[in-house]
């Protein structure tokens, strides 16, 4: 049976649990710098060590991002809350309890609406609140660098004591057919809406957005399934499949009468399924108790109307808004969402493009390229600007549309800017008269019956040499040109 | 009167990463029901039911630091005390459970 | 100069401003003393002689002035002191030497004091008699068969034996007050968040405060001005200015001072000497011009269970950072075991039976179905006993009690039954759970062995504890000991 079937007999519940590295210059509880890639354990402190007699001390910043964060998802902002402790040992956390909050979160009740297929889908935000990353633990021996068959770890703390905000929805039912649509719609938004916050750089390859996909299935008029919690879910794509795959395990286990057991799964790229981790059956018991080492968090209601106020414009009203102005439909706009381009389109517009050039790059051959290299549009190696300038490089005659194909080709390549790819490929529409006038000559000379049929008045078969010179120059020559010489050389007129 | 069985505590050892032989999970057993004994007075105070809790003596809020970066300890200062190190990083025996 | 180890820390920080005597000399006179003696008594962990004499020359070479310059202290083993052992009493830390300064250490060395080394202590600070150290007990200086009260007993026990003029303790729910109580000396608990825990290797967090320890208040409260004040590393720590306890330590009379006795906080389980004593002081502060009331504070009887519940609570999360990773005691990484085994048997070996029952004690009234009934709990008659306190303040200004129910006990005598340790505690308690300022002060002996007062005022208050100290100070000077042992 398939997914779609799966679909059709059982009813899926969603939820989805995301964390976000706030990009603050400092940690969440000390002053050491947050440098994504630096040496091992460069940026440390007795405080993020969690050394004896450390102590934290909150990092206002992330107070302000988390509070913007709930407002965009239209929360309720707590009028006072505080930290508090989840006990528990691994490794990577250096005090082997985390500090995050756990019944007075920072921010709750909100949602985020998201298009899915042309539809408005609310999803409804259960909390959002703060708390610290762990650090970096590397499993060596393994086969595959996980922890299975490991002889020995090696533990890095630069990452641990980043603010972390941890975004929770609450469990989305009626998604029908289109869960993993829903899902992935959401995360794409959720993104989106961070950036335009500009509290983090939301790279999920680099571990700055995080998703957690917990899936159940049950029987129409049934009572929720147990659901199972997948991670390690690393790209909009992945949270997809993710689901897909939950759904149609969940299913096969439910038809064949077994019990969805309560766990913890690994997502994997490469196979697009996922492996049981921990059993939840026997739940960590996490002991939480209020961080005694902080003080409560009492955000100023007129410094959170300040806040509130300063938003910018919601993603979702500035792609309508962009749109309508730069006259794209809203299918165009909801294709360039799911494609995950619409602000590198608007970006693009933005550099000096048309926004319909700008789009066919972006949901055409940058698409694809992103596609096939199984990354984000947002991490090719060409920017808006780039793009812009190809644009225009095409409008102003200086190359063709193939040309400019394969100057994308080469940015995207690594070989640097449009223009550096243009002079080093020597990718140029010639366009020089006596180089073309040379050209043309020689393809007369290599074609003499050609040229006769043109001379005796088959302006039609002056094609073929234009073809010939094309193919000499490699495409290069601009073609309009090309087919004026000719028949200036044969001394025809076009009728 | 509450008591704790030698399985409980076993429990609550685990918990706690505590590895007790058996001679101490006794011993341990049979004071901690004598202490819980003692602090299971705490429920006979029926006027605290409407009271809130005090997590802090002192009633501060919001205390905060800028956003700043500040010197971080030198890596030989950090990995100074560790029982082992490789390659910058602390090391340890190989790893039973996942990560949370 | 006569001995230079009887003088008081006032007394010897005016001896080398005047330079009758350099810092030098005096911090050698108490390294020779401390190797003399301290053999018997056992108060430090660690002697660093190198450092002392290092920070003593540039007190004399006038790079570090002060009212405290020069003068040797001892600093409890449980605050970190940069590149110098710090154990906590425990086999866990043992060798473990930081890379920081607590900021008490910090302001102590900026200040020009003589830092001659760490003093032993019950493990990780749970105890009431030192006797949980993993490095052997430190004894009484009045009677070396008997304890010098915990778990600050090191600082103490060097105090009443003229190791050092100062020392700093912490007090979480009597650590400073108890240990002064039986051995004469003076300790004070400032108001919570007084002085920075930036470096006081945490216990109960909620509660432990580091103090000033002397055998003179005038001496405590120099101290005190110089380890208080506002912390931006620590988030609890007061912002506020350090209450003027200099000022009040000079203090001679106390006239208009309203004093309540606390009802809860006497009678049975107080040896009768303790009670003795304990009522003589009370009167003594009659004669100095205090007008002394009863006060009850009902639900000062909860005090003891709720801190049993909450102290080993916040322990159990504190003491799990010591995991064999980073720092400390590693044991049985042989290349088969996992690292939980590695860690689990780390901490069963590096732990020792105190802090074990606590920890288990404390994991168990956090778990899941419990916290309620227990953590929960507690926290809310902590409320009641700050009520008590509130309500208290409305018709008095400070309150007393005995600090202690015993006078120092045998060594050995109390081991066996964690409950009967527990007691010592008992008039203690209080003040750690409501926050405010709490001292003991010498009030005298019984059979030979101190009683303390204690004295409690509202919180930020701390002055109020140095006037009534000092004025009851010169009413009742401190008895002296013998110091017959030493040979």
């Amino acid at each position: 049976m398939g997914y779609d079937d799966d679909l059709r007999e059982f009813e899926p519940v969603i939820g989805l649990e995301t964390h976000v590295e706030l990009g603050t210059a400092s940690k969440m509880f000390c002053g050491c710098a947050t440098e994504f890639g630096a040496e091992p354990n460069t940026q440390t402190c007795p405080v993020c060590l969690g050394l004896p007699g450390s102590l934290p001390v909150v990092n206002e910043k992330a107070i302000e991002s988390t509070i913007r964060i709930g407002l965009a998802l239209h929360c309720d902002i707590a009028v006072w809350c505080r930290f508090a402790r989840k006990n528990y040992f691994y490794p990577d956390m250096p005090k082997n309890f985390q500090t995050s909050q756990y019944d007075e979160p920072l921010c709750t009740d909100g949602y985020l609406d998201v298009l899915v297929e042309g539809e408005v889908v609310r999803i409804p935000i259960e909390r959002v609140h703060l708390e610290e990353d762990t650090g970096k633990t590397l499993h060596v021996g393994g086969a595959t660098g996980r922890i299975h068959g490991a002889s020995h770890s090696l533990v890095d703390y630069n990452r641990a004591g980043i603010p972390l905000v941890e975004i929770v929805t609450k469990p989305v039912v009626g998604t029908g057919a289109r869960p993993a649509e829903v899902a992935k719609a959401y995360v794409a938004e959720l993104r989106d809406v961070l950036r335009g916050l500009g509290v983090s750089d939301v790279k999920m390859e680099q571990g700055s957005l995080r998703c957690d996909v917990n899936v159940s299935l049950n029987r129409p008029g049934e009572e929720w399934g147990t659901r199972s919690e997948t991670k390690n879910v690393n790209s909009l794509r992945s949270v997809e499949r993710a689901v897909r795959s939950e759904v149609e395990r969940q299913a096969e286990l439910l038809r064949r009468g077994e019990r969805v057991v309560q766990e913890t799964r690994h997502f994997h790229e490469d196979t697009g399924h996922s492996t049981p981790g921990r059993s939840k059956e026997e739940a960590t018991d996490y002991r939480y108790f209020p961080e005694p080492d902080l003080v409560p968090v009492a955000p100023d209601p007129a410094w959170v109307k300040e806040l509130q106020a300063a938003l910018p414009e919601a993603p979702s009203l500035r792609r309508a808004r962009m749109t309508a102005e730069l006259g794209l439909s809203d299918l165009d706009s909801q294709a360039m969402v799911n494609a995950g381009v619409l602000d590198l389109v608007l970006a693009t517009v933005a550099a000096g493009a048309p926004a319909a050039e700008a789009r066919n790059w972006w949901l055409g051959q940058l698409a694809q390229a992103a596609n096939s290299a199984g990354v984000d549009a947002a991490d090719l190696a060409i920017a808006p600007e780039d793009v812009a300038r190809v644009v225009a490089l095409v409008a102003e005659g200086a190359l063709t549309a193939t040309l400019a194909k394969q100057v994308v080709d080469g940015v995207l390549a690594g070989e640097g800017s449009p223009d550096e790819v243009v002079a080093a490929r020597g990718l140029a529409v010639v366009s020089d008269e006596s180089a073309l006038t040379a050209a043309v000559d020689e393809a007369i000379v290599g074609n003499p019956d050609v040229a006769e049929k043109v001379r005796g008045g088959k302006v039609a078969a002056a094609g073929a040499l234009v073809g010939a010179v094309m193919k000499a120059t490699r495409g290069q020559a601009d073609a309009a040109a090309v087919r004026r010489i000719v028949l200036e050389r044969l001394g025809v007129t076009e009728d | 009167m509450p008591e704790i069985t030698r399985e409980e505590v076993a429990h609550l050892a685990r918990l706690a990463r505590l590895a007790l032989d058996d001679a101490e999970l006794d011993r341990l057993a049979g004071q901690l029901d004598v202490i819980l004994g003692a602090v299971a007075q705490i429920a006979e105070v029926t006027d605290a039911a409407d009271v809130p809790p005090t997590s802090h003596a002192v009633p501060l809020e919001n205390v905060t630091r800028p956003d700043v970066v500040v010197p971080s300890l030198p890596r030989d200062k950090v990995l100074a005390g560790a029982p082992a190190a490789e390659d910058g990083r602390f090391r340890v025996p190989r790893i039973l459970g996942e990560e949370a | 100069m006569s001995d230079l180890t009887r003088l008081t820390a006032a007394e010897t920080a005016a001896a080398i401003r005047d330079r009758s005597t350099s810092a030098v000399e005096v911090a050698q006179a108490h390294l020779d003393r401390i190797a003399r003696v301290d053999g018997q008594v056992h108060a430090f962990l660690h002697v660093d002689a190198e450092g002392a004499l290092a920070q003593a020359k540039r007190v004399d070479a006038g790079e570090l002035t002060g009212p405290l310059a020069g003068v040797p202290l001892a600093l409890k083993d449980v605050l970190t002191m940069e590149g110098v052992p710090t154990t906590c009493g425990s086999r866990i830390l043992e060798g473990w030497r930081p890379p920081y300064d607590a900021t008490v250490t910090r302001r102590l060395k900026e200040a020009g004091v003589v830092i001659l080394g760490k003093t032993n202590m019950d493990e990780f600070a749970m105890g009431s008699s030192t006797e949980h150290s993993a490095y052997g007990p430190t004894s009484n200086p009045w009677d070396l068969t008997r304890i010098p009260g915990g778990s600050g007993g090191g600082s103490s026990a060097a105090l009443a034996s003229y190791q050092a003029p100062l020392a700093i303790g912490t007090d979480t729910g009597g650590s400073i007050r108890q240990p002064a109580s039986v051995t004469g000396t003076v300790g004070v608990k400032p108001t919570y968040g007084g002085v920075s825990r930036y470096g006081l290797v945490a216990f109960s967090s909620s509660l432990d405060q580091a103090g000033p320890c002397a055998r003179t208040v005038l001496d405590a409260a120099l101290l005190h001005e110089v380890i208080a004040g506002h912390d931006p590393r620590d988030s609890t720590s007061i912002d506020a200015p350090v209450p003027p306890v200099v000022e009040a330590a000079q203090a001679r009379d106390l006239a208009g001072l309203r004093v309540g006795v606390v009802t809860e906080l006497s009678g049975e389980g107080y040896e009768p000497g303790v009670q003795a004593r304990f009522d003589e002081a009370v009167q003594l502060l009659r004669d100095l011009g205090a007008t002394v009331t009863e006060v009850s504070c009902p639900h000062f009887v909860y005090a003891l269970p709720a801190y049993y519940l909450i102290a080993p609570s916040e322990a159990s999360s504190n003491l799990a950072r010591f995991d064999a990773v980073r720092y400390g005691l590693r044991v049985g990484d042989d290349g088969e075991r996992s690292l939980e085994e590695v860690m689990a048997l780390t901490r069963d070996i590096g732990f020792g039976p105190e802090v074990k029952r606590r920890i288990i004690l404390g994991t168990y009234a956090l778990s899941s179905g419990y916290y309620d009934a227990y953590y929960g709990q507690a926290q809310k008659v902590r409320t009641l006993i700050t009520r008590d306190f509130q309500r208290a303040w409305e018709s008095v200004d400070v309150l007393v009690a005995p600090t202690c129910p015993t006078v120092a006990f045998p060594l050995g005598a109390k081991l066996e039954d964690p409950l009967a340790m527990y007691r010592q505690d008992v008039a203690s308690i209080p003040a750690n759970l409501y926050g405010g300022p709490a001292a003991s002060f010498p009030a005298g002996l019984s059979e030979g062995l101190p009683v303390g007062l204690q004295v409690m005022a509202p919180t930020l208050r701390d002055d109020l504890l140095y006037r009534v100290g000092a004025a009851f100070e010169q009413a009742c000077p401190a008895p002296v000991p013998s110091l017959d042992w030493e040979s």
